[in-house]
């Protein structure tokens, strides 16, 4: 018999069964459009953690007063730290000269501001800096300019707005140039920032930047919240680091902590793991399922398809005829299953990223493809192959 | 010929040396008591199962020793099966069902509409050919299993309780088939276990727990054509 012949003969055996047929593509569906889903959206939000993180910048060093070294590793700003002496410009300037030509030395101070214009009034945050606050800072313009030295060294009131800022006070128009209140100051807008979405450090959004000399006058404070070091050649981050240290230690002793973006990303590292074997463990949980449900539904129909396979043997149908009748039948249900699948989880996967990151990954595919496959060709052929062994007269008489 | 099964480490035998020949277009009933071996014989007679000593001669090739390969040649090309619980593929017409042994002979598609449709026109269901097994009623579905026996125009057909589960109108229908086929000069063995089905063939075999006990030409063979008209008159003078 021709390998068309027991095509046509497997078609029509799945066309005269069309439940089980689709219960069965059902099973293997499920399987391969689970997996694909949930290790998209596993590794879509694993990418944009990742992604954010090293959107920091991967060659800066965050100084934070206040020793974190010991007490458990809590993170930057965590509770139990008491912080004794804050640092001030002096300190900074300080770093500056040491570190030289090999780095940037950014003093950051934070800190609360109410904004006005005209009857608008919003809560947001402080961020200033100095004229290489930029740098440090990553942000898009829509409009405008960073301030300059001079306005820094002359703490001029100038303001840059982030995306919040320019959206509630400012809807629908361009502030570059308009002026407005800050804790009561009257300051002149000279940026409007792009949107950055929420990250991990909070509503970046929300949030104005100014030259670090006008917040302290605004805040009433000779401090800042901490010293940002961005090094020329990311190589020497560790060099970098040392001599902040050395620079630091005669004034504060260990009262400060010098965290590097790959501390930074250990913080996060326990996170990312626990994602990724919450990942594998979906999949695998996936898998188990649709595998499950396509042999559940092989099982059962084998009492019925043993009667079948000795109907017919009796009739004169050869081992291998049987064979290749529910090879093929197999085959084609696991494979049209697992592209329906495919399909179904991609799509799946491109519907969701308005909610959450998604990314369709290979392996996902391929593991979740051939697996499917596998278990619907094994559960639809192994019960076939052992029923074509039997007599047919016991193959007739199965229960 | 002897044929024993292991149920449990039990050693039953079911048949317990059976010698029995039947001739070239003959129609040769077994008959017997549940239990008697007349089914089992009929397996092996069918190929369908294998003595576990002793063999088997189908015109004169010893069939005994043949791999099951060989063994489903022998059946597709020369032996036709209608089963007590006639075994058709479910959720599959009529015509597929019948076309059924001639795909495996390898013939042609045209060809094999063709002789299917004669072999349901020869039994009367020349207008059910799409039908589902599910739509007919059960001597309708015997009627197809015959069409699928004799489609491949076989030497013998091997009959089980042909009868057994039919009402006795549809009982007399099939044996009148079968004993149309055997006019046609096919060798029929049919089993059963009802003296009267059985007075349908020439040759009656008696078994009794493995062994034949009883080997007799029937006196007064019925026709059923003649039952059939009969019936016909009854229920005419009913009506």
């Amino acid at each position: 018999m021709s390998f068309f012949e027991s095509f046509r003969i497997a078609l029509r055996a799945l066309t005269a069964n069309k439940v089980r047929s689709a219960l069965t593509m059902l099973g293997v569906i499920i399987g391969v459009a689970a997996v694909i889903l949930l290790v998209a959206i596993g590794s879509g939000v694993q990418q944009e953690i990742t992604g954010q993180i090293e959107g920091l910048g991967s060659n800066l060093l965050f100084v934070f007063p206040g020793n974190f070294s010991g007490g458990g590793g809590g993170g930057a700003g965590g509770p139990g730290v008491e912080i004794q002496k804050r640092f001030n410009m002096d300190d900074a300037q300080l770093v500056q000269r040491r570190l030289g030509a090999e780095a940037i030395v950014v003093p950051v101070v934070q800190g609360p501001a109410v904004l006005k214009s005209g009857n608008r009034t919003l809560r947001t945050t402080i961020a200033g800096a100095n004229q290489a606050g930029d740098q440090v800072f990553n942000s898009t313009y829509v409009a405008g300019r960073h301030y300059s030295r001079s306005e820094y060294s002359s703490g001029a009131r100038v303001v840059m707005l982030g995306a919040t800022p320019s959206k509630e006070l400012f809807p629908g128009q361009n502030p570059v140039g308009r002026e407005l209140t800050v804790n009561g100051e009257r300051f002149t807008v000279i940026a409007q920032l792009a949107a950055m979405g929420g990250t991990l450090s909070g509503d970046q959004d929300n949030q104005i930047y100014m030259p670090a000399t006008t917040a302290q006058r605004l805040l009433g404070s000779r401090d800042l919240s901490s010293i940002i070091i961005k090094a020329i050649d990311p190589k020497k981050i560790d060099l970098i680091k040392a001599q902040t240290q050395q620079v630091l230690r005669p004034k504060f002793g260990e009262e400060f902590t010098v965290f590097t973006q790959e501390q930074t990303l250990g913080l996060l590292s326990s996170l990312l793991g626990t994602l990724t074997v919450m990942l594998a463990g979906i999949a695998g949980i996936s898998l188990l399922v649709g595998g499950i449900g396509i042999m559940n539904i092989m099982l059962v129909s084998v009492s019925e398809r043993t009667r079948e396979i000795g109907i017919r043997k009796a009739v004169g149908a050869r081992t291998h005829d049987i064979l290749s009748q529910f090879v093929i039948e197999a085959v084609v249900l696991s494979v049209s299953g697992g592209v329906i699948g495919i399909a179904l989880g991609w799509a799946g996967a491109a519907a969701l990223t308005r909610f959450v990151p998604t990314q369709v990954t290979w392996w996902a595919v391929t593991l979740a493809f051939f697996f499917s496959a596998a278990v619907g060709i094994f559960f639809g052929v192994y019960p076939a192959w052992k029923a074509s062994r039997l007599d047919p007269i016991e193959a007739l008489r199965y229960e | 010929m002897v044929k024993t099964y292991m149920l449990d480490e039990i050693e039953v035998r079911a048949l317990c040396g059976v010698d029995l020949q039947v001739c070239t277009g003959e129609m040769l009933a077994i008959t017997g008591p549940s239990g008697s071996g007349k089914s089992t014989l009929m397996h092996i007679v069918g190929l369908l199962d294998r003595p576990t000593s002793g063999t088997v001669t189908i015109d004169g090739v010893d069939v005994s020793n043949m791999v099951p390969n060989e063994l489903s040649a022998v059946r597709n090309r020369r032996i036709g099966f209608v089963f007590q619980s006639f075994n058709l593929l479910a959720r599959t017409t009529a015509q597929s069902n019948v076309e059924l042994p001639l795909i495996y002979a390898g013939v042609s598609g045209a060809e094999r509409a063709r002789r299917a449709r004669e072999a349901l026109q020869r039994v009367g269901l020349g207008d059910r050919l799409g039908h589902m097994p599910n739509q007919l009623s059960g001597g309708q579905q015997q009627r197809v299993a015959i069409a699928r026996a004799l489609v491949t125009e076989p030497s013998i057909v091997l009959a089980d309780e042909p009868t057994g589960n039919l009402d006795s109108r549809s009982g007399i229908e099939v044996m009148a088939f079968l004993q149309e086929l055997n006019a046609q000069g096919i060798t029929i063995v049919l089993v059963t276990h009802d003296a009267r089905v059985a007075d349908h063939a020439q040759r009656v075999v008696e078994m009794m727990d493995g062994e034949i006990v009883a080997d007799r030409c029937v006196a007064n063979r019925i026709d059923a054509a003649v039952e059939l008209e009969t019936l016909g008159a009854v229920k005419g003078v009913g009506q």
